[in-house]
């Protein structure tokens, strides 16, 4: 084989799996909150924010499992939701490192979902003109409820952060914590380009200066600085997460890589 | 092969009288979860569409679809759909009427929702609109948790979406 058709076949492989990473990308990001979520049902501060927490997490792993059978159907290499989701490696990830943090208090998880929120609201609203009918469908619902996520998630910050001394403290401290990790849900896959220039993806531009309105504007009625340390860690959409992402997925998926296709 | 003529008003009927296992008031017809009824080339093809993405009624919605099929010996199969993404105004105005009297606060056009915001939502019990928010999400993720400060029960208010 000449080097240069070498490189041609590399070319095409690259083209290949741009589209199936930029939907594992986002599949990812609500499969990885969703079970964030679900670690603390039970555990919430009332019954009532237990129950919410319970169903924002039901929502986003909603919107991953139709995303995972959308990514599985583009790659057509026959991996279904449950390959995808519970079959791949830290390293395959594609999810942006904001939603493998860990819970913390309750000011940090509401914290992580808002900044989630401000960026799932003009990323769906987006994707919804997508050239991929499948992927234009599941955002147009999911973009219902991504509103109402961030209706919440943003009252909270604001009762939090303009609350009592000590509720204030704790939620400019998660502010502080969590904000060198927001830069990287605007980041894409590989190949990200190529997608937004088909059409199937949206242009990220528009939604980081949505996002960067809509906190700003939040942080400010919460009576929250935003951080001026410039610095970000990004890399989750290129598979290079923090030390959170591997513990949480081997409690997420040791069931099923144990006894492969249990069923209930 | 002669194959039984399917009267397909008849099977929509049917399979619009199933009940929503969360809110067993209505129907799948009520909720509009039920999109259509449709003969493909002799292959008996129902469409539904989730309410919320992960509605974790739809499986059991879809083995009772296929239940009625199997009843009446039709050959079919069940599709679930995201587009056009559900919507509460396409719940029956009957259905608006059982969800009151079930004393969960019926949504409002999402119209009306959007123009006067989440608040002002009236009590099923007693009809008073001095009603205050518990919860964003009650019971399912298509109900927030109320409160009447007139009467002072608390009631279950299905969203606008």
């Amino acid at each position: 084989m000449t080097p240069a058709s070498d490189t041609a076949r590399v070319d095409t492989a690259a083209v290949d799996t741009a589209p199936v990473d930029l939907v594992l990308a986002i599949a990812d990001d609500n499969l990885i909150v969703a079970q964030r979520l679900g670690e603390l049902i039970s555990r919430s501060p009332d019954l009532e924010e237990d129950i919410a927490i319970a169903n924002v997490s039901l929502d986003h792993l909603g919107q991953a499992r139709s995303l995972y059978t959308r990514a599985g159907e583009i790659e057509g290499r026959g991996r279904d939701e449950d390959d995808l989701a519970l079959g791949r490696d830290e390293r395959d990830f594609r999810n942006a490192v904001l939603v493998e943090q860990p819970n913390g208090d309750f000011a940090q998880t509401m914290v992580r979902q808002f900044f989630l929120d401000a960026y799932q609201v003009p990323f769906y609203d987006a994707l919804s003109s997508s050239t991929d009918e499948s992927l234009a469908g599941i955002a147009a619902k999911a973009v219902k409820e991504a509103r109402y996520h961030l209706e919440r998630s943003s009252s909270w910050v604001v009762r939090l952060g303009d609350g009592t001394d000590e509720s204030h403290q704790r939620t400019q401290a998660a502010v502080d914590t969590l904000w060198r990790y927001t830069g990287d849900l605007h980041e894409r896959p590989a190949g990200g380009e190529t997608v937004v220039n088909s059409g199937v993806a949206p242009d990220a531009e528009p939604i980081a200066s949505t996002f960067d309105a809509t906190v700003r504007s939040v942080l400010a009625d919460a009576t929250l600085d935003v951080p001026e340390d410039p610095y970000q860690r990004l890399g989750g959409r290129v598979g290079t997460h923090t030390e959170h992402l591997g513990h949480l997925l081997t409690e997420m998926q040791w069931l099923h890589r144990t006894h492969p296709g249990a069923q209930w | 092969m002669i194959r039984p003529v399917v009267d397909l008003g008849e099977l929509e009927r049917g399979l619009g009288e199933i009940p929503d296992p969360e809110v067993p008031v209505l129907t799948i017809a009520d909720l509009g979860v039920l999109r259509s009824v449709a003969d493909e080339g002799g292959r008996i093809v129902v469409t539904i569409t989730p309410t919320y993405s992960g509605c974790p009624a739809m499986h059991h919605i879809e083995n009772r679809i296929a239940e009625v099929l199997d009843a009446a010996e039709v050959e079919g199969e069940v599709r679930v759909t995201f587009s056009p993404a559900w919507t509460t105004d396409w719940i029956s105005a009957d259905g608006r009427r059982k969800l009151r009297e079930y004393g969960i606060a019926p949504p409002r056009t999402t119209e009306v929702a959007l123009t006067i915001g989440r608040r002002q939502i009236a009590c099923p019990q007693c009809g008073s609109t001095d009603t205050e928010t518990i919860s964003e999400f009650g019971s399912t993720a298509c109900k927030a948790l109320m409160r009447c400060l007139e009467c002072r029960e608390p009631f279950d208010h299905f969203k606008e979406l």
